[in-house]
């Protein structure tokens, strides 16, 4: 059977500014490629490319999948995602209350979930669909709301939660809209085992109902081979790309840097990426007297990106709780060997890529050395795991969600 | 005429301890780990199957016969972890039922590296064998059955050896069967033992797998394919691990009982009989010559070297210890020399094999690593350390010759 399924997702191309808008729009478009009808709804703020206004038809390019926007200052990372992120929530923040508690998603987040539910269910009134599907936390009161109206089943997709983005300082309200969207849906997709286990444990989520659907890598637009570099390159590039923010882990990254540096000189470190950590790291690389060895270039974009793959000789993904970690496979669809936090989804299920604690600053330490040292180590982390991270592919990701709408509408 | 001719590999490396860029100390080995392992395997494989040994000797009464190689660095081990292992396996070489065989003392592969390191460990092999179990070994049999043409070549010319053992791989093979003995090219008096691999990976890999046509394998079954080679063959080579009975068979797979009813259900015809690989030799003569140009081994669906030099790291950190063969034997100090050895053993080139996910699980047997990758940096910091050491050893340690060069 062919089944319809409403979407609750975030970013869309060319509007994105993290992992979990990549993983949405990969998502959707190999369910597009499966022939899987999709509705996504898409927040946004401002005006529009194309016909403007509430409930407005976007042009997705894709067969099989309608884009509908949904007039919204939600975003996904918050304040700290990036400038534009930025920008969002000050616009929505303007004439607001304050708020009690830790706020890095903006002071009016409450009302402006709540806000977006009431707009998305009047919009659902005027769809056709079997299945509803919600991304993360923010669009959870939304999905439960159309779940009831509805009646049909709701498949809520967890990119990451509040324990992976804030450690054990949890925001009670963001965590009760997670485990209410949780109890509340037929069936849990988690991107990775690890990310599993916290749902069951902390959410109290029977395992029965929660399904892992790893995420995919896009190869079509990859270079066939690196860029011709580093024949006249006098340092080794170690880069680390992501939000600068205490989930991903930046301080470990510059102590093992510290004690690299003790052992080899010709290194530098690369740290692409904004946050609220951005100040505090780089203050951290002066106290720690590796200033002149770390860069900082903030938030990448487009060929940026590409550059700063192209110059690197190893990609470190320190990550304190990473829920999959899609950026390791883009380092290595850019050919850059990778060395990934065991906290991540990746570290379970990628095995050609070196593997530590984030805490253990030392191991980190002897990896990336052994990597700058021993070009063998480089070349077979480069070849093998880039062959293996080209068995990531969204069209295995979903089917796999078919299957789990399959399960959640009681055909299979 | 069948005989029946088992013979079993006993080998444990000293797995390293993690040892990172930051350490220095020269303790690269993990006593803890060592120990513990040869313990475990001890108490789940040596020593209930030497004793299983021991009673089907006495038994039969000299007509059961096997053949062992236990390497150089398995009964240093026993002698510090497990001196009852050591002792169990001198009772049985009293019975004058069971050979031992020579191979390099430290189960490495400097036959491809080093022709004067492969004659020294030889050597030093024979030398706690003649020790330790009062016999000579006059069988050869190279760590992993790596063999080719000119190890037959380099074993004859070290003299002393009347056969080698070798896989009975069909690729060198072609038609012909390994239940004949053979003769290497180019030489006037060693002879080829080729290994049955189908009847030996029946018992070593298949014994327990539920899926096979054969599940379960009974004695009287393996019986009856060692009668089908009557008439066709003189005999049936069946070489395979020692840890096979109790470690990766375990005890409740069968096969031990599977062992303790074999030699009865071979003598049932009279036709056949167990002989050690010197008899072998000694009795038959060799029908044919096997040329064998390119590297075998007994590894694997590929029976050659990937499993050690397969991927850059392995050749890398291979090419980089033996570089420092000079080095380390122009520092005279025999504590580096002996640390030098050990970092031979073909183990820490086998754990550092990328091409687990189709050969899959043995490879992780006894493995301490997370990954090839963990594996291969390890190495290399401890390579580093003992590099370093060559370099700082007192010259007053340096043997004579480098002393009147440098002065």
């Amino acid at each position: 059977m062919r089944i319809r399924t409403l979407m609750l997702g975030w970013e869309f191309p060319p509007y994105i500014s993290g992992g979990l808008g990549t993983a949405c729009y990969g998502l959707t478009k190999a369910m597009s490629h499966l022939g899987m009808d999709v509705t996504f709804l898409l927040p946004r703020m401002g005006p529009l490319r194309l016909s403007g206004g509430s409930g407005a038809t976007l042009e997705s390019g894709l067969p099989h999948l309608r884009l509908r926007a949904v007039p919204s200052s939600l975003i996904a990372y918050g304040r700290f995602g990036n400038a534009r992120g930025a920008h969002a929530t000050a616009r929505a923040g303007k004439a607001e209350e304050s708020l009690s508690g830790p706020a890095p998603y903006g002071p009016n987040i409450c009302e402006e979930v709540h806000r977006y539910a009431l707009r998305v269910m009047k919009i659902a009134e005027t769809e056709e669909f079997d299945v509803i599907h919600a991304h993360d936390w923010m669009t959870f009161p939304a999905a439960i709301g159309v779940a009831a109206r509805s009646g049909k089943p709701l498949v809520v997709q967890i990119h990451s939660t509040e324990f992976d983005r804030s450690g054990e300082q949890v925001n009670q309200y963001v965590y009760d809209i997670e485990r209410h969207g949780m109890h509340a849906a037929a069936r849990v997709i988690t991107v990775s085992n690890y990310t599993r286990n916290i749902v069951v444990s902390r959410y109290g989520v029977p395992p029965e109902k929660v399904e892992v659907v790893y995420n995919g890598i896009d190869f079509s637009d990859a270079a066939v081979a690196p860029m011709a570099n580093g024949t006249a390159k006098r340092d080794k590039v170690v880069l680390f790309l992501g939000r600068i923010t205490m989930q991903k882990g930046p301080e470990y990254f510059l102590y093992a840097a510290k004690r690299v540096l003790e052992k080899i000189q010709n290194v530098k470190f690369v740290m692409a990426g904004d946050g609220d950590r951005l100040y505090g790291t780089i203050d951290l690389a002066a106290w720690l007297g590796i200033g002149h060895r770390v860069f900082f270039t903030r938030f990448l974009r487009g060929a940026d990106v590409d550059r700063a793959y192209e110059m690197a000789d190893l990609y470190v993904m320190p990550s304190v709780s990473e829920p999959f970690g899609i950026a390791p496979l883009e380092a290595l669809k850019h050919h850059v060997p990778v060395l990934v936090s065991k906290s991540s989804g990746i570290a379970e299920t990628l095995r050609n890529a070196l593997k530590v604690d984030f805490w253990d600053i030392n191991e980190m330490a002897n990896k990336i050395i052994a990597v700058l040292r021993h070009p063998p180590l480089q070349e077979s982390l480069r070849a093998n795991g880039r062959a293996e991270a080209l068995r990531f592919r969204w069209e295995d990701s979903a089917a796999r969600v078919n299957e789990v709408y399959l399960k959640a509408l009681h055909v299979a | 005429m069948a005989s029946v001719c088992f013979y079993f590999q006993v080998h444990q490396p000293y797995r390293l301890r993690h040892y990172t860029i930051f350490d220095s100390g020269t303790d690269y080995f993990d006593e803890y780990k060592n120990a513990q392992v040869c313990r475990k395997v001890a108490g789940k494989c040596y020593l209930p199957t030497n004793r299983l040994m021991l009673n089907l000797i006495r038994e039969h009464e000299g007509r059961f016969k096997i053949a062992y190689s236990v390497t150089g660095v398995i009964l240093e081990q026993f002698r510090a972890y497990a001196p009852e292992v050591l002792a169990s396996f001198q009772e049985l070489a009293q019975t004058g039922c069971v050979e031992f065989l020579a191979e390099t003392y430290h189960h490495s592969l400097s036959f491809l590296f080093s022709p004067q390191e492969f004659a020294a460990q030889i050597a030093a092999h024979q030398q706690v064998v003649r020790e330790l179990f009062g016999q000579t070994p006059r069988v050869f049999r190279n760590t992993e059955l790596v063999y080719n043409n000119a190890l037959a070549e380099t074993i004859e010319r070290i003299g002393g050896f009347q056969a080698i053992l070798a896989e009975g791989a069909d690729h060198i093979l072609g038609w012909r069967s390994p239940n004949f003995v053979y003769r290497p090219p180019n030489t006037r008096r060693l002879k080829l033992l080729l290994k049955n691999y189908r009847l030996s990976d029946d018992i070593a890999f298949r014994f327990s797998n539920r899926g096979w046509r054969e599940w379960p394998l009974r004695a009287e079954k393996f019986a009856q394919w060692v009668n089908a080679v009557n008439g066709n063959g003189y005999t049936v080579n069946l070489f395979v691990d020692y840890e096979t009975f109790g470690e990766h068979q375990w005890e409740d797979t069968g096969i031990f009982d599977f062992l303790r009813h074999l030699p009865t259900e071979i003598l049932r015809n009279r036709d056949n009989d167990f002989k050690m690989p010197s008899e072998v030799a000694d009795t038959y003569e060799a029908v044919d010559v096997v040329d064998v140009p390119h590297l075998v081994s007994w590894a694997d669906t590929e029976r050659d070297l990937s499993a050690w030099l397969g991927n850059p790291m392995q050749y890398n950190a291979i090419h980089e210890l033996y570089g420092l063969e000079d080095q380390v034997k122009a520092a005279g100090d025999p504590k580096l020399l002996a640390c030098w050895r050990r970092l031979q053993t073909s183990d820490h080139f086998y754990y550092m094999c990328t091409k687990w996910f189709a050969d899959g699980d043995v490879h992780k047997y006894f493995n301490p690593y997370d990954s090839p990758y963990d594996s291969y940096i390890n190495f290399m910091n401890v390579l580093d350390h003992l590099r370093a050491r060559c370099q700082t050893a007192p010259s007053s340690l340096r043997p004579p010759v480098l002393a009147a060069a440098s002065a």
